[in-house]
């Protein structure tokens, strides 16, 4: 990036909200229905329905909004945004204009800087509101027309607005993945993109630093995951420096990103300057929203993941890299709660969860909370390294046949005779074998090469088909050397 | 006995049917509509073999005795078309019942013929109708009024005992009054707004249309109540209307606003409209004149807000889901000619203003200063009630005129002045008649009153009309 | 004020043949013209009117209420293919 400028970024986040039921009607809101399933004839926007509030939607806005720092309303009103699009049945939204649920707040996130120290920034979040959600336009492999399905029309969004506070993709990733842990914490959304449940846009413009008047921006819609939104601001960047280098003028407009191309594109359709003629919904009354409630439901906000951790590191040592990880999904760090909750050492825990344990279960592409190994049985796992039942190169091994047969690492070891070898005089045995089969590492030893020692543990635990306690045979070895 | 059944009241029907059968009824309205309905075209869809009623695995009360409701076009039912008389609706069938249809069925009632309108209620002679006009059944060449002209005019002709409409700025109480009948508009809440195809939805309320006050209350006996499904339904204890009906209006203190008394106002309705006020204080009731005065700006303010919520529910209507659509093969152009084609003149004209007094730039001059001076139409009201328990005055300023007379919108829409003051204030009204003029058209008398207190309006109405027994009936029922 | 018909015809989606846009044009201006009184009356502090009563916080309970209407809905459907609603293509993929 041209040193000159900087870049002005604000985001706005949709998630829905995890409620049973829609936002104005009691269509269900589970993912994967059959096309216009989902759906009642509110939801549709069928001539003469009328929508009701759903109470719980309500909650969860307001529950996010003080977990975000907002200001909460007293005082709420939903509006009608028009818009004509085949995936809005009544050709407005029920939205939220001048008076929403949740006023100003923030959000800090952690960034790592250059140097490697730790940088900590505080973004404004402008508003998040209540709104219902257009249904889903079907074009691919369709030559004569589009499809439309409203199982998602009516769905119950929240969307939060960020403050033009953001200055670079990392930051706007970090951004994300802050907000993502928070209201996963709150269980507010289960913020899954692929399903849509959390959808992001990104507005971006640039300007030279010191400046302090705002570049024209151009807003970016379909990104797909937060790598996509990180890696379309970088081009929306470099592409708008660019044109302001060649002495052009950055155009107002909406661009999609193309996850494949790598780049952002003009919308082909012409847009029309909008004018939403909002108003408020004669069909849905004003809300207000006393202390007792927003008492009641802070009460119900659990320990959100900076405060959590922190409580890692304070009370399992771990460090904040290995800290934040567990903390960033919410169900992990539930997972690594529940292993140590067995008296498991916590730092041989969160390293065989982050390593061995999220390794193959990416590749089998299982969510940590329907893992086959348990938080019991892996914490079986290590307590079997822990009391040196096994090594933990043998666990390496046992892990996968865990997964494979659902059965407990004791079991499996038992089976196996994985049992760690700490018979000294086993070992000794062994380790005389192999000093005189190898009598050049020997010499290489002894003329100061000190490295030559593992590779005739190596032998060793090669020998004992790694069954050997690796320690006791370092031992025994150097003891034997010297 | 049998041959007239058709001339039954509701009550009678209900009483007839429980005696005997509803078969009997059902047959004399079919052959009544087949003889009648050519002339005047109220009724807009009639199935002879289909009578709708009540799932039979639901519990359902015998109140109404299968006795048959006529209702307005803009009421969804279940499986059976309903077009508020457009085009653009053509074809369209609602998956659902509205919560009065199923009100109907649940009290034992059927529904048979559903009743030409304005399109989409936007009227007051029930000419805008994509489907052909209605006729005034007290003269043909007349209007019946509008927008719920075909439920007044179904009633007026003994089409139907009894039948549902639906008022935003006078559609029951206009028609009621050009064609002779009774017409409640209940107060805004009063009756659940679900399923009612929305034109204003800050004062859309569905009502009765009936041959006398009795059938008003017990037809609101069925409709009126909370529903859980409508927002802006007010859960207040509904009384038994039927009960209350007495012949008593003793110190009941009654208001002639003197803003409804204007130039404009045909002498034949004053003087009847005054000489039904004079019967009232003969009855007992006291007699004062008040001020509602922003009366004036009543028109102006309805004309925005109304059009306003009507352009936003009307932006539904774009050949994606139901009804028509026109065949093109660019997106833009199916909503541009679906809705050139789908809409008549009329909704046309409301649609573009009720878009541009939302338009950027232009919302704080009309719409909003529209919702405020209808604030101050309501403290009127307000105002009005502390001194009076109700408000009397013409229902409107003329009796029917002639098809085709009003061909300047703005003159039709004044034509509705006296009744679009209850509707911004949410207040309940009936007009029932109190007279004839000389060319033998019916005159309305409208009563207002206070939220809520239907029961007050129904009582004075009720007193009025046994004390005046008017006899006169439309032309073509005497015909027919 | 007069009445930009052809915009505001545009933003409600309604084509207008050339004799409608001249006929409408001139209804909707003189309709504006008298609708101006209203800014004669002096609105000064005065709430706007929303709801003729002051109901608050209606609300449902968070319940699934399962009423299936895609069949019915989709047999009266102006187009459909399979479960879907049929439009002509909608276009707004990149350029």
């Amino acid at each position: 990036m041209n040193q000159k400028y900087e870049a002005v970024i604000g985001l706005e986040v949709h998630v829905q909200l995890a409620t049973q039921s829609k936002l104005f009607s009691g269509a269900p809101t589970h993912f994967g229905a059959e096309p216009n399933s989902n759906t009642t004839p509110i939801c549709m926007g069928w001539p003469g329905t009328l929508p009701v509030l759903n109470e719980a939607a309500l909650k969860l806005a307001i529950k996010a909004g003080l977990a975000l720092n907002c200001r909460i309303a007293e005082r709420l009103k939903f509006d009608r945004k028009h818009y004509f699009y085949p995936d809005l049945p009544k050709a407005y939204q029920i939205s939220q204009y001048d008076m929403p649920v949740n006023g100003k707040g923030s959000l800090t996130i952690e960034l790592e800087d250059e140097q490697g120290g730790l940088q900590i920034r505080e973004i404004g979040i402008t508003r998040a509101h209540l709104e219902e959600d257009a249904g889903k336009l079907l074009h691919e492999g369709i030559k004569d027309g589009s499809l439309v399905d409203y199982n998602r029309a009516g769905m119950p969004l929240l969307e939060i607005v960020s403050e033009p506070d953001i200055r670079t993709p990392a930051e706007a990733y970090a951004y994300l993945t802050a907000l993502k842990a928070i209201l996963q914490y709150l269980e507010v959304s289960d913020c899954n993109m692929e399903e849509g449940s959390l959808r992001c846009d990104a507005n971006v413009s640039v300007r030279l630093i010191g400046e302090t008047k705002f570049g024209t921006k151009t807003e970016i819609k379909n990104l797909n995951s937060f790598k996509a939104v990180q890696k379309a601001i970088q081009y929306e960047i470099d592409r708008q420096i660019e044109i302001v280098e060649g002495g052009d003028r950055v155009v107002q407009e909406t661009r999609l990103w193309n996850d494949v191309k790598s780049q952002t594109f003009a919308m082909r359709s012409k847009e029309e300057a909008h004018d939403y003629r909002y108003f408020p919904d004669p069909d849905l009354v004003p809300f207000t929203i006393d202390r007792e409630t927003v008492e009641e439901i802070q009460k119900s906000i659990p320990e959100l993941p900076a405060a959590r951790t922190q409580r890692f590191m304070k009370e399992c040592g771990l460090s904040r890299y290995d800290a934040s990880v567990l903390v960033g999904d919410k169900k992990l760090g539930d997972y690594f709660e529940a292993v140590i909750a067995t008296g498991a050492d916590s730092k041989l825990a969160s390293n065989w969860i982050q390593s061995e344990l999220l390794a193959i279960l990416n590749e089998r592409k299982i969510p940590i909370e329907n893992s086959p190994v348990g938080a019991d049985a892996l914490a079986g796992l290590i307590s079997l390294i822990q009391k040196n039942t096994i090594s933990g190169k043998i666990a390496k091994d046992v892990l996968p046949m865990m997964f494979e047969t659902g059965k407990t690492a004791e079991v499996i070891v038992k089976e196996k005779g994985l049992v760690q070898v700490t018979d000294t005089k086993l070992i000794e045995e062994v380790a005389d074998r192999v000093l005189a089969a190898n009598p050049k590492v020997v010499a290489d030893f002894r003329a100061g090469k000190g490295q030559a020692v593992g590779f005739l543990v190596g032998q060793v635990m090669k020998e004992t088909k790694g069954k050997a306690n690796p320690k006791i045979v370092n031992e025994i070895l150097t003891q034997k050397l010297s | 006995m049998t041959d007239d059944l058709y001339k039954l009241t509701l009550t009678e029907a209900v009483r007839f049917a429980g005696e005997n059968s509803a078969a009997p009824l059902l047959d004399a309205l079919r052959d009544r509509v087949a003889a009648v309905n050519p002339k005047i075209n109220a009724i807009l869809r009639f199935d002879p073999k289909r009578v709708i009623q009540a799932d039979p695995r639901e519990t359902v009360s015998t109140g109404l005795n299968g006795v048959p409701v006529a209702i307005k076009d803009n009421i969804c039912i279940d499986g059976v078309e309903t077009t508020c008389a457009s085009k653009i609706l053509k074809g369209h069938i609602p998956p659902y019942h509205a919560a009065v249809i199923q009100k109907i069925l649940a009290s034992g009632g059927t529904l048979f013929g559903q009743c030409n309108m304005d399109e989409f209620a936007f009227g007051s002679s029930s000419e805008t109708s994509a489907y052909g006009l209605v006729r005034n059944p007290w003269n043909t060449e007349c209007v019946p009024g509008g927008s719920s002209g075909g439920s007044a005019a179904a009633v007026a002709s003994d089409m139907a005992f009894a039948a549902l409409g639906s008022d935003t700025g006078g559609s029951i109480r206009q028609p009621a009054a050009f064609c002779g009948v009774v017409g409640l508009k209940p107060t805004y809440g009063r009756v659940s707004r679900y399923g009612l195809i929305a034109f204003g939805s800050s004062f859309d309320q569905i009502g009765p249309l009936t041959k006398n006050v009795e059938d008003a209350a017990l037809l609101m006996n069925v409709i009126a109540g909370h529903d859980p499904m409508d927002s802006t339904s007010v859960n207040v204890p509904v009384p038994d209307y039927v009960k209350g009906l007495k012949r008593d209006v003793k110190g009941l203190r009654i208001g002639l606003p003197e803003e409804f008394f204007i130039e404009g106002l045909d002498g034949e309705i004053e003087k009847s409209v005054r000489q039904a006020a004079e019967t009232l204080k003969r009855l007992g009731a006291e007699i004062k004149t008040i001020q509602l005065p922003h009366t004036p700006q009543s028109v102006a303010v309805y004309y925005i807000v109304a059009v306003a919520e009507a352009s936003s529910n009307l932006g539904r209507f774009d050949g994606v889901r139901y009804g028509f659509r026109a065949d093109t093969r660019d997106l833009k152009d199916m909503y541009l000619q679906t809705r050139e084609q789908g809409f008549g003149a009329e909704a046309k004209r409301r649609i573009l203003l009720g878009t541009f007094v939302l338009s950027s730039g232009y919302y704080d001059a009309y719409y909003l200063k529209g919702q405020k001076v209808r604030t101050l139409i309501r403290h009127d009201f307000a105002k009005a009630f502390e001194e009076v328990d109700l408000i009397l005055s013409p229902t409107a300023p003329t009796a029917a005129f002639k098809i085709g007379e009003k061909t300047d919108p703005l003159s039709m829409y004044l034509s509705d002045i006296f009744t679009i003051p209850a509707n911004l204030a949410g207040v309940p009204a009936i007009s029932l008649p109190c007279g004839v003029t000389s060319e033998g058209l019916p005159i309305g008398l409208q009563l207002m009153g206070r939220h809520f207190e239907e029961e007050t309006l129904l009582r004075a109405a009720y007193t009025f009309e046994k004390e005046i027994q008017l006899k006169q009936k439309p032309q073509v029922v005497s015909a027919g | 004020m007069s009445f930009e018909i052809e915009k505001i015809a545009q933003l409600a989606r309604i084509k207008l043949s050339e004799e409608e846009t001249q006929k409408l044009g001139s209804d909707l201006n003189a309709i504006l013209q008298y609708i101006e009184q209203l800014g004669r009356i002096p609105t000064d502090g005065v709430e706007p009117t929303s709801h003729v009563f002051n109901l608050e916080n209606v609300f449902r309970k968070d319940e699934v209420k399962p009423v299936n209407v895609r069949d019915k809905a989709l047999e009266h459907a102006p187009l459909r293919e399979s479960f879907f609603f049929k439009v002509p293509k909608v276009v707004d993929k990149e350029s």
